[in-house]
């Protein structure tokens, strides 16, 4: 492989896994608060894409673009407060059969509402132009993604650590009996939880399909399983574990893909996960937790 | 009461468990005899459920050993991470690595009760009792599932109505679990430890949570069943009442170090255990 | 399960198999006007099978996999290679050919009649997803719950990876498939026509459940129940974690391949599609919707769900015109979207399902009309005994 190829390569796999990061990211928070595995985070990511689709057959994109995060954080929040909400008290398979139930009726929906067919993704003008550096060469999106993906995580970061509202979240994820017994207005952070993570993913989502052709009801499924993987080799619970698994699953793919072994990218992605979860379940930037008998 | 046989049924020897950097329990060293009811206090966060989780299984301890009726069960030294971390005492004296699980102590003849009751809930009276006789089953797995071991069947279940008629919950067998008002779970919790046919039994603070009379009534309900099973009893306590009542010999702990031992009369004398703590008689 | 306080009635439960036989094998016989009720029916037995293994696993023992769909794939995929009749093979393998191994196994086994091949074929897929799910427990089977599931998730999907990868194309076929898998039908010279459609699964269906059941009902299957109700005090108890929920795996991903042989029987043809994840789903919500911890429960749910799903519900997919005026809404695809909203209440507000964690009993069957008539001024008990039939 050239050393240009190789820098290409890079760049794609980057690129994949700065979207693959914004996702992870949902999934991440909603575990840290909830101890839930969100399996319908994937579909939100799904819907954002055929938010997309019908948005920008109305509006320019400057328009659709925030339409659609809107939209996206709306469904999310949605999907918390009627699926998940009332089985707080419940115990933790029945929620996590909820989401299962949520991921079932969204892709239900999805095939109701536009059919099983791929349906085209939009084309953002100004992101597809092909910028040349040097001898490599990518659309916008592929350049601008990693670079998006840092900046949102800066300031998520810088939110988490440095305000009142981070700390609350922080310690809802820590405790979640005691917080709400501090005062902690735990809808409210969970409801945020939700919305960071939704918009995220619908950022996400719009870099993710940029580069697909289309969209269907079941194009949510593998990325978000992925991303849940990525999550997890970081340190679940943890943004920074999040995104850093995200790149590393994004490179390796791509990697994996050039190299001709395609069919294999999601079956190895899986045994990165299953040997994380027996040789350090706490991800690679995790912390131990040990549990009191 | 206590027998002559110069071999402990348990002793552990320099038992150290250290979780990241805080010692939970530093170079604790006791032995409990044949037939011996022996009170392990001390107030909270002590480090007295730790101990019991490593004479259990449930942890296997940073450094120390402990052994059951002379052998060894469990044994280990600093490793690994732990070795730099150490802040304990005896690094170097222990060399073996035994570290089994919980089910394989129980099979020796060491069985426990919880601090926070951890009966079966949603399973009857008689099936937590049954559960516990799982373990001393002959029949191998098809044969159990082909129901070819009906004899063996038909006998743990007799001696697990033999057991709770002992313990009088009997008329009680088949009601849920969870149903049972406090005092009748933790008697159950007991009788469930008994039915693994143990020699010596580990009671986890049998008496939190009762009322004086129904202190009474356990101190009475652990004599006997101490003579109707032949049991050695090391117990956690808080009840004062209860511990000096039905203790021959007491060991006080206070953060993870053994601060005194002794009868009931020299421990309650002792001002280092009245410095640190006498508990709150009740 | 609450232990048996309840009376057996054996007279009933044999009258009542009798009854169903005689009914199965009018509809075999009437097969061609009943089409859609015998596939159903098939469809249903075969579920059952994995909604009870899948409860086994899930509610019984309380390990949360989601791995059903790749022990299907293996029972499936197994199952066709060893029944899809030698002389056709190649042409099913048309891009290279069986491997050779696996064409002088087949040959050598052409000694026995067909039927017989096909029981050891499901027996075999029986077999290796014991072994792959003998291997995967030992590091999985520790696993908190919802780690365990998103693992099992993952060996199902890395089965259907390896099952559709071009290295296997004489093994599996890879991609492209495998057909000319036989049905269910005897096809003995003695017998009419089309007898087996229904024995067969359901024969099977019963055999595997009854096993379940059996198990159930001894001492490990309280043991099992110990472990989902409290991992540390059964440990304490002195029940060995590892090899109690390696037993429940085995057994569970065992009839799951079992049923998955089935399944590729009643398709005739099979994919690694067939075995996505959306496979394990369905028959979550099948236990879900039966109840967690009820056999009973399962097996109506198979039906009920299949029935629902297959049936009734295409009610919403045909577009409906009263008066003259076309209801919007009906149209393909929204039974499912129907289907699902009622999952969705069950999740939430039906948590235990049809039957909780209750069996069937037939002293609570006849003693039913009575109960009715009396107004019980204590309310109704809980926790019922009950006797799984047959």
């Amino acid at each position: 492989m050239s050393l240009t190829t190789f820098i290409q390569h890079i760049l794609t796999g980057v690129s994949l896994g700065g979207a693959y990061a914004l996702i992870a990211i949902g999934y991440t928070l909603v575990y840290g608060i909830l101890l839930l595995i969100n399996f319908a985070h994937s579909d939100i990511f799904m819907m954002a894409g055929y938010f997309m689709i019908f948005s920008m057959a109305v509006m320019p994109w400057p328009i659709a673009i925030p339409v659609v995060i809107v939209a996206t954080v709306v469904l999310g929040v949605l999907i918390e407060k009627a699926a998940y909400k009332p089985l707080r008290s419940a115990p933790r398979m029945s929620i996590m059969i909820s989401s299962i139930g949520v991921s079932y009726l969204l892709q239900n929906l999805a095939t109701y509402l536009f059919s099983a067919l791929p349906k085209g993704y939009p084309t953002i003008t100004p992101l597809k132009k092909v910028f040349q550096i040097g001898p490599v060469s990518a659309s916008l999106v592929t350049f601008l993604t990693p670079v998006l993906t840092l900046i949102l995580v800066f300031i998520l970061m810088y939110l988490i650590n440095h305000t009142k509202l981070g700390m609350a979240m922080r310690a809802v994820s820590k405790d979640y009996d005691t917080s709400k017994l501090m005062g902690i207005k735990i809808n409210q952070i969970i409801s945020l939880t939700f919305v960071i993570g939704s918009s995220m993913a619908a950022v996400g989502s719009i870099l993710y399909f940029t580069d697909r052709m289309s969209v269907t009801p079941f194009s949510g499924t593998l990325p978000g399983l992925k991303c849940f993987v990525a999550a997890v080799l970081g340190g679940i619970g943890s943004v920074p574990g999040a995104v850093l698994g995200g790149f590393i699953i994004g490179i390796s793919e791509t990697f994996l893909t050039a190299l001709g072994y395609s069919t294999y990218s999601d079956a190895f992605t899986f045994m990165l996960l299953i040997l994380i979860l027996i040789f350090r379940p706490t991800g690679l930037i995790g912390e131990t937790v040990t549990d009191k008998v | 009461m206590a027998d002559q046989n110069p071999v402990p049924v348990l002793e552990l020897k320099d038992i150290t468990m250290q979780f990241g950097g805080v010692v939970a329990v530093d170079n604790l060293s006791l032995q409990v005899h044949q037939g011996e009811i022996v009170a392990l206090i001390g107030p909270n966060g002590a480090g007295k459920t730790t101990a019991f989780n490593v004479v259990t299984g449930v942890y296997a301890p940073t450094n120390g050993q402990v052994q059951f009726k002379g052998q060894p069960i469990a044994e280990n030294y600093p490793r690994g991470k732990m070795e730099k971390l150490y802040a304990g005492q005896n690094k170097g004296a222990y060399t073996a690595t035994i570290c089994p699980t919980p089910d394989l102590i129980t099979k020796k003849g060491i069985a426990r009760t919880f601090q926070n009751i951890r009966l079966f809930k949603n399973m009857t009276v008689f099936e937590n009792v049954l559960i516990a006789k799982h373990m001393n089953m002959k029949a191998g797995f098809f044969s159990a599932a082909f129901h070819l071991n009906n004899r063996e069947e038909d006998q743990m279940r007799e001696e697990s109505l033999k057991l709770l008629e002992m313990v009088n919950l009997l008329d009680l067998k088949d009601e849920i679990a969870n149903n049972l008002p406090y005092g009748k779970q933790r008697r159950l919790e007991i009788a469930r430890a008994l039915a693994t046919s143990p020699d010596l039994l580990l009671l986890d603070e049998p008496a939190a949570g009762m009322n004086p009379q129904e202190t009474e009534a356990l101190t009475a309900f652990i004599r006997q069943i101490k003579k109707d099973f032949n049991l050695t009893i090391l117990m956690i306590e808080h009840h004062m009442n209860l511990v000096m009542d039905i203790s021959d010999r007491i060991y006080v702990i206070d953060f993870g170090k053994m601060i005194a031992a002794g009868t009931p009369e020299h421990v309650q004398n002792d001002p280092a255990v009245i410095a640190a703590y006498l508990g709150v008689d009740e | 399960m609450k232990l048996n306080n309840k009376r057996p009635y054996p007279v009933l439960s044999v009258a009542a198999l009798i009854v169903l036989a005689i009914l199965l094998i009018i509809l075999e016989m009437n097969r061609n006007s009943f089409g859609m009720a015998v596939s159903i029916l098939q469809k249903s037995a075969i579920l059952a099978i994995v909604a009870v293994s899948m409860n086994l696993l899930n509610g019984f023992t309380g390990l949360f996999s989601l791995g059903q769909a790749g022990f299907m794939a293996i029972g499936a995929y197994v199952t066709a290679i060893f029944s899809i009749p030698t002389e056709t093979i190649d042409s099913v393998y048309y891009t290279g050919g069986l491997a050779p191994w696996l064409k002088a196994m087949k040959v050598g086994l052409d000694v026995l009649p067909a039927s017989l091949q096909i029981i050891l074929g499901i027996l075999a897929g029986g077999l290796v997803a014991a072994i792959f799910a003998a291997l995967i427990g030992i590091p999985v089977l520790r696993l908190k719950s919802d780690y365990l599931a998103i693992a099992t998730l993952g060996f199902s999907e890395i089965i259907r990876a390896i099952i559709s990868s071009p290295q296997m194309d004489r093994i599996t076929n890879g991609s492209y498939g495998l057909k000319n898998i036989p049905g269910f039908a005897l096809g003995l010279d003695f017998l009419p026509a089309g007898i087996g459609t229904l024995l067969v699964p359901f024969s099977v269906a019963g055999l595997c459940i009854g096993f379940m059941v059996l198990v159930i009902r001894s001492s490990y299957g309280r043991a099992f129940m110990a472990i989902r109700e409290d991992g540390v005090a059964a440990e304490a108890m002195g029940i060995n974690l590892l090899k109690h929920k390696e037993i429940s795996f085995i057994i569970s991903s065992f009839f799951t391949a079992v049923a998955g042989g089935l399944l590729a029987m009643f398709m005739r043809s099979i994919e690694a599609r067939t075995f996505q994840i959306s496979l394990t789903y369905d028959i979550l919500l099948i236990v879900v919707i039966g109840g967690l911890g009820s056999v009973t429960g399962s097996v109506l749910s198979a039906f009920l769900v299949t029935a629902a799903k297959e049936w009734w519900l295409r009610f919403f997919d045909t577009p409906l015109v009263i008066g003259g005026v076309t209801i919007p809404l009906f149209r393909t695809g929204f039974r499912m979207v129907i289907f699902s909203l009622l999952l969705m209440a069950v999740v939430l507000f039906f948590r235990r399902g049809l039957m909780g964690n209750r069996e069937f009993a037939w002293a609570d069957l006849l003693s039913w009309p009575r109960r009715l008539a009396k107004t019980t001024p204590t309310g109704p008990k809980t926790g019922k005994g009950g006797k799984k039939n047959g």
